[in-house]
């Protein structure tokens, strides 16, 4: 299970990067630069009628994306719905990442008790549907449409950040787990021990740095996989409230509209599609440079 | 018997805590049944009257243990109504057949589709075939199963006209529609799991196809398909196996969203409309069952594994 670390032997001639890996690169800071400054970009307001008729196809009006249902300019809704697609997953993997990364950590190096009792929680977890889990999560914290005016409710963004986040913390715990077993049983861990390291030390200073690889693919892979959750939630309408647009609830949006403006549908999933492409294939990246393995699947 | 019987305390275990934990967060969502169930009710007497009725004014254990003992004797319980609800076990018995068929269909048409092309690319690695299929099964894996049911209801369904474009026949009824109302949702669970088995198949292939006892074979003169199919395959399928049933568990998750928005009555409407109106008692049935199916596939595939490898047999012997 334990694999060697990448040599750094001069002789090896370095791998340079595919061609494809820039493309990777260029469309996810094209579409995250477009959606951290938004507001600064020439747009129009993402939930105002602009177009003169709804569903306005592509070009008209200066509408460069057309128009959706409500008259509204696809294309910011598509830079906009990107903000918030992208700050769900990865407001949601880093979740994942803080608190499976430390769970799986101690359960991995804790073979003891505290690991037994993390390690059959991370399998109960998992052994329900993640959607339904984070289905039920968000119906708890949204309070589900009944109007209870006292009651505090978290902006909806950080409800679904919360939702998806806890469904990722014992998938990132396992394969946590999993890598820190193979890298706890070698002997540099050994002597760090014997010379009297805390456990502390040996997890953050010996261990961690050698799992972060593995950690850092699947939390790659994570984001992918919450940009295509939060559509899923999208669609069992338990995404971002109305009128603000996410990818999932633009494709939700244009399913209605499928017979006379499929546009509308298409454009947020390509955004989807080359996403969470990139996403994989640079996830896919790391895995082999770094001799990832996914034990634990 | 050891193995039997520790298999068994790990199932009552999740049981536990799987409906234990559902009840829990069921419990703390703020939307109230009886508001659902009665949205009107000045007095709020009517509202009073179905919380006691339902024992929804009891404490959590409480609750979890009526429910659990009804559960254990094969009661499901009911849905919550202002009318005395229809019981689980009848909406339950009506979608997971549904639910089931579409799942089965999906792996079936994902493994007949997956393993010879992994074999055709395991055994061109690194040729242009290889190339072509991995980058299909890339973008393939890449794509929600949601928007490829919604591009194949688009042109197969509304532009071409071919396929139903929503709903759902019983095999029982009409054999030939039923087969073309899965057709969309089955294609697109099937997408994803297509692009996952053949990834692992290959891979695993590529590696199997070094191994001393493949040159054995082919230098036995056995044919190229035979030492494929019949020496390669089986001891590369150990991973396939494991995704296989691990990834019934997503198919759930999968086939939930795929059914809303197909309209397909099966199980994942199901726990839709159970999650999105606080249907307690129903969800937690459902839940727990879940779970319980999920972790019998594990032990399941645990036990094929010593049917595909004799080394663990003995091992564990």
């Amino acid at each position: 299970m334990s694999t060697p670390p990448p040599s750094d032997d001069p002789v090896e001639p370095s791998k340079r990067l595919p061609v494809g890996a820039y493309l990777a690169i260029a469309w996810l800071v094209l579409i995250v630069g477009a959606a951290i400054f938004a507001d600064f970009l020439p747009l129009e307001d993402p939930t105002a009628e602009v177009a003169s008729l709804p569903r306005m196809a592509p070009g008209q009006e200066g509408l460069l994306l057309g128009a959706d249902n409500n008259s509204r300019d696809m294309l910011s809704r598509t830079i906009y719905g990107a903000r918030a697609s992208l700050t769900i997953a990865v407001g949601a993997v880093a979740l994942g990442f803080v608190v499976g990364g430390l769970l799986g950590l101690l359960s991995g190096y804790f073979r003891n008790w505290i690991g037994k009792v993390l390690s059959s929680l991370f399998d109960i977890l998992l052994a329900i549907p993640a959607l339904v889990l984070a289905l039920s999560l968000v119906a708890v914290l949204k309070g589900g449409g009944v109007q209870d005016d006292d009651a505090f409710r978290l902006p909806t963004i950080w409800i679904l950040i919360i939702s998806l986040g806890v469904v990722s913390i014992p998938l990132l715990a396992r394969i946590t787990r999993g890598n820190t077993m193979a890298w706890a049983q070698r002997d540099f861990v050994t002597a760090a021990r014997s010379q009297g390291a805390a456990h502390g030390r040996i997890l953050f200073r010996e261990i961690l740095p050698n799992v972060l690889p593995a950690m850092g693919y699947i939390a790659i892979l994570g984001i992918a996989i919450a940009i295509v959750a939060e559509g899923g939630l999208a669609i069992l309408g338990a995404s971002v409230d109305p009128p603000n647009p996410s990818w999932g609830v633009m494709i939700n949006d244009g399913k209605s509209a499928m017979r006379d403006a499929p546009f509308i549908m298409f454009i947020p999933i390509v955004a989807t599609f080359f996403t969470v492409m990139s996403l994989n294939y640079l996830g896919d990246l790391i895995r082999d440079r770094f001799d990832v393995r996914e034990s634990a699947l | 018997m050891r193995v039997l019987a520790q298999r068994l305390a790990q199932l009552a275990v999740v049981f536990l805590v799987v409906s234990f934990f559902t009840a829990g967060l069921m419990s703390l969502v703020p939307g109230k049944p009886e508001v659902i169930v009665i949205p009107f009710d000045q007095t709020g007497e009517q509202q009073q009257a179905f919380r006691e009725a339902n024992n929804l004014d009891e404490p959590l254990p409480v609750r979890w243990f009526e429910w659990a003992k009804d559960f254990l004797s094969g009661d499901m319980g009911n849905f919550y109504s202002a009318t005395g609800g229809e019981a689980v076990a009848t909406r339950f018995g009506e979608s997971w057949p549904v639910s089931l068929s579409l799942i089965f269909y999906t792996q079936v048409v994902a493994l007949a589709i997956a393993i010879p092309f992994a074999i055709w690319a395991a055994y061109r690695s690194g040729g242009w075939v290889d190339k072509v299929i991995n980058t299909t099964a890339f973008a393939l894996i890449s794509l929600p199963s949601f928007a490829i049911a919604l591009i194949l209801t688009y042109y197969l369904g509304v532009k071409m006209g071919w396929l139903p474009t929503q709903g759902y026949v019983r095999l029982t009824e009409d054999p030939a529609e039923h087969f073309r109302s899965v057709a969309i949702p089955v294609m697109s669970l099937a997408a994803g799991q297509v692009a996952v088995y053949m990834r692992l198949l290959r891979s695993d292939l590529v590696a199997t196809l070094q191994e001393d006892f493949i040159l054995m074979a082919r230098s036995k003169g056995i044919s190229n398909g035979r030492v494929l199919w019949r020496h390669a395959l089986r001891p590369s399928s150990l991973t396939l196996l494991t995704v296989t049933g691990l990834s019934m568990g997503n198919l759930i998750g999968g086939t939930l969203v795929v059914e809303y928005l197909l309209s397909i009555p099966g199980l994942g409407v199901l726990l839709g409309e159970a999650v999105l109106s606080r249907q307690y008692e129903a969800l937690q049935s459902l839940v727990a069952i879940i779970a319980i199916v999920f972790v019998l596939i594990n032990f399941a595939v645990d036990a094929l594994y010593t049917v595909l490898d004799p080394r663990i047999r003995e091992r564990s012997a």
